[in-house]
């Protein structure tokens, strides 16, 4: 390992982090007793994600407790108490219901990071409903995929993203009963009627602790979209590991950068901090690098959970910028998305006073899996260690399943023993697709990584051809899709590049069809119709064209080659190559 | 000037976000409210105008050319105190 290590002392005037000495606790740690900490519907009928984010601190007595900060783009703040997302998330309860939405249906959200998300999350678990969280920046394709395969019978969003990103797709959404449009307008009923002409009386439905309450979709590399599903039991997850590997009591101030439109959002920014009974931070605007370090420092943020792309960009900003703002309550930094380079956790301790603790988990996963902890020294550019309660280890597939790899530093495949609360329990409608992520007891995760000697581990590359874009996912097959919808294209390859800041950024390869000649022209018309169908956040940023892309004898197009030949490395075993240029 | 200024601002803006154009931009909104920009978008954009003009951009700096108008305006500004 070329990095020094990061050595944690206790320092003195801080309080303690909840994972005191990660080994004894891991070692006392089980599932059972942390579910036992959650709070539990009362009359102990079950769980729900939303009495243990917001009406347990109000039976508390915590209900004056402030839940939200919510920051506009203007800089104005508007608060939120435990009490009040209690109260507004029963009137969206009630208002679902008056709606007709019964237990089980898909209410989906179209939304940036606004307070209505919360309430209509929170709302839509409190009457049982499955919330199914959508990335704003999604263009129409993407968006009509996911509420297609869920089957969505109520969309909460706002006029202007109906209208550019529902409204070319509605016919084809057929399950589609009510849209909710957030400030109102032409499409939909208007959130805030709506809500107001409920009662803020709410009776629990029993919820199980198995019982579905959220979607989460991920990228395929081949097929459509995944929704993974998650259960009301996984609470017990985002409470444990939110103290953990979040280091989060509840007297702090907390801020997750994350969209809401993916599962960090949700599990850490909405679930994670309103368990534990912080003041969660939610900033409207899009990332500036003054506004954030201006927000860190007036909102006196304690604990702050951000992305790799974000702490580059701050990076690039300089080092000087975050000297004249006053960083002071500032106590621990963590990071998902794709693994932060050493320098960016050195670049933290150097310039912010405080390393950045990477972390890693999935979608499927549902929290945090593997951590680096306030407590434990930090090998810059490994991913930590396991969680307490969460066994990980490195596999290599066999024939008939998988055997487990002890020796450190060799590359296999990273692996999970199934049992945690928060580990998805099937894709919607795919139980085949569930069934292969999965070698006995292990959930094979399709991540490479080493383990080393001390236990830490590192994260090497994607075992399939999914890219890893500024956090997030992104699907060749769904790119390759929408590309060869454009009347120029016969066949498209879509892959990652390295980028300093976003860590892969999105590439196409096209082959065009006769009559067609390659232009520059072409090439912005081509990716301006992925960007229309897809979003600036999913649609390719670089394209090039091919006479022929290589493919296999079966006709598929063979990404790893693609790449391969983009980045000059060994191009490995083409045998089963068919003709290419 | 202020017409070469624009032609340089938009030229930035399509090459990232080539499905904007044609589109009318409203000139004292920022981009990202009227458009699907996002972060990574903007910072292409902002690294194409310094690019074209040569001038060096400082972060500080982004917010003013979040819109057609303030970009045009900063341009004027940066380039009048270079003496053109």
């Amino acid at each position: 390992m070329p990095n020094e290590i990061i050595v944690k002392a206790a320092k003195s005037g801080v309080s303690s982090p909840n994972l005191t000495d990660y080994d004894a606790i891991r070692q006392a740690f089980t599932w059972d007793a942390a579910t036992a900490e959650l709070a539990g519907l009362p009359g102990g009928s079950g769980i729900n994600i939303a009495y243990e984010a917001a009406d347990r601190h109000v039976d508390a007595g915590d209900g004056g407790r402030v839940a939200l900060r919510w920051i506009r783009k203007d800089r104005s703040t508007r608060e939120y108490t435990y009490r009040d997302l209690k109260d507004l998330s029963a009137r969206f309860a009630n208002a679902l219901k008056d709606l007709g939405a019964e237990r089980g249906e898909k209410v989906f959200s179209l939304l940036g990071r606004v307070p209505e998300l919360f309430v209509s999350a929170l709302g839509t678990w409190k009457c049982g409903a499955v919330f199914c969280p959508l990335f704003s920046a999604f263009g129409p394709e993407p968006i009509k995929a996911r509420m297609t395969i869920a089957g969505a019978s109520v969309l909460v969003t706002t006029e202007r993203l109906f209208r550019r990103k529902v409204a070319p797709v509605l016919p084809d959404l057929t399950s589609l009963r009510h849209v909710i449009l957030v400030g109102g307008g032409e499409g939909g009923h208007d959130f805030d009627s709506l809500i107001g002409s409920a009662s803020n009386e709410f009776t629990y439905v029993d919820t199980r602790a198995d019982e579905l309450s959220t979607l989460h979709f991920t990228s395929g590399t081949t097929g459509k979209p995944k929704g993974a599903m998650h259960v009301h039991g996984a609470v017990a997850a985002h409470r444990a590991t939110a103290r953990f590997a979040l280091d989060l009591h509840p007297e702090d101030t907390y801020w997750c950068t994350a969209d809401p439109g993916w599962v960090t959002g949700t599990s850490y920014g909405i679930i994670g901090p309103l368990v534990i009974g912080c003041t969660a931070i939610a900033d409207e605007a899009e990332f500036n690098a003054e506004r954030w370090y201006g927000i860190l420092a007036e909102e006196k943020v304690n604990v702050w959970y951000t992305a790799p792309t974000a702490i580059r960009m701050l990076m690039r900003a300089g080092d000087e910028m975050p000297g004249s703002f006053d960083l002071s309550s500032l106590r621990f930094i963590a990071s998902v998305g794709e693994p932060l380079n050493p320098e960016a956790v050195l670049w933290g301790e150097r310039v912010l006073g405080l390393p950045i603790h990477d972390n890693w988990w999935q979608s499927e996963t549902g929290g945090i899996m593997i951590a680096n902890y306030a407590s434990m020294n930090i090998n810059p550019g490994s991913m930590g260690k396991p969680l307490p309660g969460i066994e990980a280890t490195i596999v290599r597939r066999t024939d008939d399943g998988v055997e487990l790899i002890d020796t450190p530093d060799t590359k296999g495949e990273l692996a999970l023993k199934r049992g945690w609360p928060s580990m998805f329990r099937g894709y919607l409608g795919e139980e085949a697709r569930y069934q292969k992520c999965f070698a006995g007891d292990w959930y094979l995760t399709e991540d490479l990584a080493t383990r080393d000697a001390d236990g830490y581990f590192w994260f090497v590359g994607r075992a399939d051809d999914i890219i890893k874009s500024a956090g997030h996912l992104i699907g060749p097959f769904e790119v390759e899709s929408a590309l060869i919808e454009h009347q120029a294209v016969a066949e498209a390859g879509v892959i990652g590049v390295p980028d300093p800041i976003t860590g892969e950024v999105v590439k196409a390869f096209v082959a065009l069809n006769p009559g067609y000649r390659q232009s520059e022209a072409l090439t912005k018309d081509i990716l301006a119709h992925a960007r229309k169908r897809l979003g600036p956040a999913v649609a390719p940023r670089l394209l090039a064209f091919r006479a022929t892309l290589p493919k296999t004898r079966s006709g598929k197009i063979m990404r790893r080659l693609l790449k391969a030949r983009e980045l000059g490395l060994p191009e490995g075993d083409t045998s089963t190559l068919e003709g290419n240029e | 000037m202020a017409q070469e200024y624009e032609k340089i601002v938009k030229d930035a803006l399509f090459s990232v976000a080539p499905d904007l154009e044609g589109e009318e931009i409203v000139p004292d909104e920022t981009f990202r409210d009227q458009f699907e920009i996002d972060s990574i978008d903007f910072l292409n954009y902002v690294i194409g105008l310094s690019k074209a003009t040569g001038l060096d951009i400082p972060e500080v700096d982004y917010s003013e050319l979040e819109s057609l108008q303030g970009a045009v305006a900063y341009l004027r500004r940066r380039k009048a105190s270079m003496g053109f």
